[in-house]
C-alpha cells in the first residue's frame, strides 16, 4: 500500500464520508418521502403506493427514474441562469449542511468551533434557492410563493435562534459535537431544562422548512405549489431533495442540542448498559417482520423480495451483536432513531392540522414565539447565574 | 507550498470580491445585482475565515446574506423591473467620482512609490485565538459595553423612524 503524504491524510476520511452523503442521502430522502406517503395513506386510512415492489418498497426508485427521464422545461420569459442555479443553490446548501451534522462519534464529521451557527449559515444561503426559483419562473404563482416564503422564513427565523440560544447557554460551545458531550456530562438531555425552548424550536423549524401548518409557500389550494410550480423534472427532484434535507437538518439540530445526539437514553445510567444491544434487536425484529405473512404475498418475486430482505435485515442484526460493531453502531442507531421520531412527528403533524392563515402565521411568530423565546433566554440566564445574584441582592 | 496557499487563498477570494463588486454595479437587473453582492459578500466571509475569524465568517453569511440580501430580494421582487431598467443607470455625479477615485489613486501611488515595506497583506493569524466566540462576547459586553449598547440605540432609532415614515399615509 503506497504512503498517504502527510499533507492530505486528515482528509482522506471526511472526504470519503461526504461522498457516501451525496450518494446514500438522495435515496434516505426517497424514503423519507415514501414514508410521508405511506403515513399519510394509513391516516387517511388508505394503503398508499403498494405496486412497485412489496408494499411499494420500490417506489422511490421508480419516481427518481420518472423525474430524472422526464423533459426538462425552461420557461420562455424565465431568467434562465437564474432558473438554472437556483435548485443547484438548494440543494449544495442542503447537503453540506447534512455533511456537516455528526450522526455519532464514530463519524468523521469536522468539529468546528462554530458548528451550529455554520448549519445555520448553510441553511440561510439555502433559503436564496427558493426566493430566487421563484422570481427566475417569471409567473405569478411562484412569486407569491417565493414572497410569502421570505416574509415567514425571515420572522421565524428569529425565533428560531433565540430557542437554540436557549439551550447554547447549557452547552457553553457551538461545536455539534461539544454540545452533544456537555449533555453527557450533565447528565440529562437538555430538553429537561429547555422544554419552552424545545417547544418553540420545534414550532419555528416546522415553518423554517415550509412544512404544514406553516405551509403557504406551497400551498397547493392556493396558489398550484408556489415557488416550484414552474420546475419540472430534475430540477424539481432538486427542490425536493433540499427540502428533505432540511427536514432532517432540523430534526438532527433539535436531537442534537435537546435530544442528546448519539447518546441512549440515561447515558450515565450503567444499569441500562443492555440498550446497546437495541440496534440488533431492532434489525432483527424488523427481518421476522418481513418473512411475517410470507404466502400472502400476491407474486413470487415479491415473495422472494421479501425473503431477501429479511435474510438482509437478520443478517445486519446478527452483525450487530459483535462487540466492535455493536460499539460503532449504536450512536448511529440512537440519533437515527431520535432523528426518525422528529420525522415521524413532523409528517403526522402535516396530515393532523389544518393550514394557517397568512396573518395568523404572522401573529404566533411575532406576538407568541419571538417574546416567548426572549423571555425564556432572560429566565435561563438569571437562573444559571442565580448565586450571583442572589448575593448581590445580599440574601 | 506551506507558504503559497495561504496567499493563494487570499488571491483568489480578493479576485472574487472585486470583480463581483464591479459586477454589482453594472447589472441592469437589479436582482442579478444582488446574486453578485451575495457572491461579494461570500468572499468576505471567505477572507474572516482566512484570518481564522469563524464566527465572524459565519455571522456575516447569516445576517448579510440569510438577512439582508434576503430583504433585498423582497423589495425587488416587488417593483416593476422592465420600467427600472429603463431609467439611467448612473446618476451622473461625475464631480463626486472623479474627486473620490483621484484621492484612492493618489493614496495606492504613495503606497506603491513607498514599496514593500509601506504596506502588508494581512497575513493568517498563527492559530485561531480560542475560544473564538467567548472571545467576542467578552469585547463586546464588558470592554466595549456602552459603544455597543449606544450602538445599538441608534439602530432602534432609525427602525421606529423608518416604521413612522412608512405608517404616515394612515392618519
Amino acid at each position: 500500500m503506497p504512503t498517504i503524504p502527510a499533507a492530505i491524510e486528515p482528509f482522506i476520511w471526511p472526504f470519503v464520508y461526504g461522498a457516501v452523503i451525496l450518494l446514500v442521502f438522495p435515496l434516505l430522502a426517497g424514503y423519507i418521502v415514501l414514508l410521508e406517503r405511506k403515513v399519510m395513506a394509513d391516516i387517511q386510512v388508505r394503503l398508499g403506493p403498494m405496486r412497485v415492489g412489496p408494499h411499494g418498497l420500490l417506489q422511490p426508485l421508480a419516481d427518481a427514474l420518472k423525474l430524472l427521464i422526464k423533459e426538462d422545461i425552461i420557461p420562455t420569459l424565465s431568467d434562465k441562469w437564474i432558473f438554472w442555479i437556483s435548485p443547484i443553490i438548494s440543494v449544495v446548501t442542503a447537503l453540506v449542511a447534512v455533511f456537516l451534522i455528526p450522526m455519532s462519534d464514530k463519524l468523521p464529521v469536522p468539529d468546528t468551533n462554530i458548528g451550529l451557527l455554520l448549519v445555520l449559515s448553510l441553511t440561510s444561503v439555502g433559503i436564496l434557492g427558493i426566493i430566487l426559483g421563484g422570481w427566475s419562473s417569471n409567473s405569478n404563482y411562484p412569486l407569491l410563493g417565493a414572497l410569502r416564503s421570505t416574509a415567514q422564513l425571515v420572522s421565524y427565523e428569529i425565533a428560531l435562534s433565540f430557542a437554540l440560544i436557549g439551550g447554547l447557554m447549557l452547552a457553553g460551545t457551538l461545536s455539534l459535537q461539544g454540545i452533544v458531550m456537555a449533555q453527557k456530562e450533565q447528565a440529562i438531555w437538555f430538553v429537561f431544562f429547555q422544554p419552552v425552548a424545545f417547544v418553540i424550536y420545534f414550532i419555528a423549524a416546522l415553518a423554517e422548512t415550509n412544512r404544514a401548518p406553516f405551509d403557504m409557500p406551497e400551498a397547493e389550494s392556493e396558489i398550484v405549489a408556489g415557488y416550484h410550480t414552474e420546475f419540472s423534472g430534475f430540477r424539481f427532484a432538486l427542490y425536493f431533495l433540499a427540502e428533505y434535507a432540511n427536514i432532517v437538518i432540523v430534526c438532527s439540530i433539535m436531537t442534537i442540542l435537546f435530544l442528546g445526539g448519539w447518546l441512549r437514553p440515561f447515558p450515565n445510567v450503567a444499569a441500562l448498559e443492555f440498550l446497546n444491544f437495541a440496534p440488533a434487536l431492532v434489525l432483527l425484529g424488523l427481518g421476522g417482520a418481513c418473512l411475517i405473512g410470507l404466502d400472502r404475498k400476491p407474486s413470487k418475486p415479491q415473495k422472494l423480495g421479501m425473503i431477501g430482505l429479511g435474510g438482509a435485515f437478520i443478517l445486519a442484526g446478527l452483525a450487530c451483536l459483535l462487540p466492535p460493531v455493536m460499539e460503532a453502531v449504536h450512536g448511529l442507531f440512537w440519533f437515527m432513531l431520535k432523528v426518525f421520531m422528529g420525522v415521524y412527528t413532523f409528517i403526522w403533524i402535516r396530515f393532523t392540522l389544518p393550514r394557517y392563515r397568512y396573518d395568523q402565521l404572522m401573529n404566533i411568530g411575532w406576538r407568541w414565539l419571538i417574546p416567548l423565546a426572549i423571555a425564556n433566554v432572560i429566565v435561563t440566564g438569571i437562573v444559571m447565574q442565580r448565586e450571583q445574584i442572589f448575593a448581590a441582592l445580599g440574601f | 507550498m506551506q507558504s503559497v496557499l495561504p496567499s493563494l487563498f487570499f488571491y483568489a477570494l480578493a479576485t472574487m470580491i472585486l470583480v463581483s463588486a464591479v459586477v454589482t454595479i453594472t447589472r441592469r437587473n437589479a436582482v442579478h445585482s444582488v446574486i453578485w453582492l451575495i457572491s461579494t459578500l461570500l468572499g468576505i466571509a471567505g477572507l474572516f475565515l482566512h484570518q481564522h475569524a469563524e464566527f465572524l465568517a459565519a455571522v456575516q453569511v447569516i445576517v448579510y446574506i440569510g438577512g439582508i440580501t434576503v430583504l433585498f430580494l423582497f423589495v425587488i421582487m416587488l417593483v416593476n423591473l422592465d420600467e427600472a431598467a429603463k431609467k439611467k443607470q448612473f446618476a451622473g455625479q461625475w464631480k463626486i467620482v472623479v474627486i473620490c477615485a483621484g484621492a484612492l489613486l493618489a493614496e495606492l501611488g504613495f503606497f506603491i512609490f513607498k514599496g514593500a515595506e509601506g504596506f502588508y497583506f494581512a497575513e493568517p493569524a498563527g492559530g485561531s485565538l480560542q475560544p473564538n466566540t467567548q472571545l467576542i462576547a467578552l469585547a463586546l459586553y464588558r470592554d466595549y459595553l456602552l459603544p455597543f449598547e449606544l450602538a445599538s440605540l441608534l439602530l432602534l432609532v432609525a427602525m421606529i423612524g423608518a416604521v413612522v415614515l412608512a405608517k404616515k399615509d394612515l392618519k
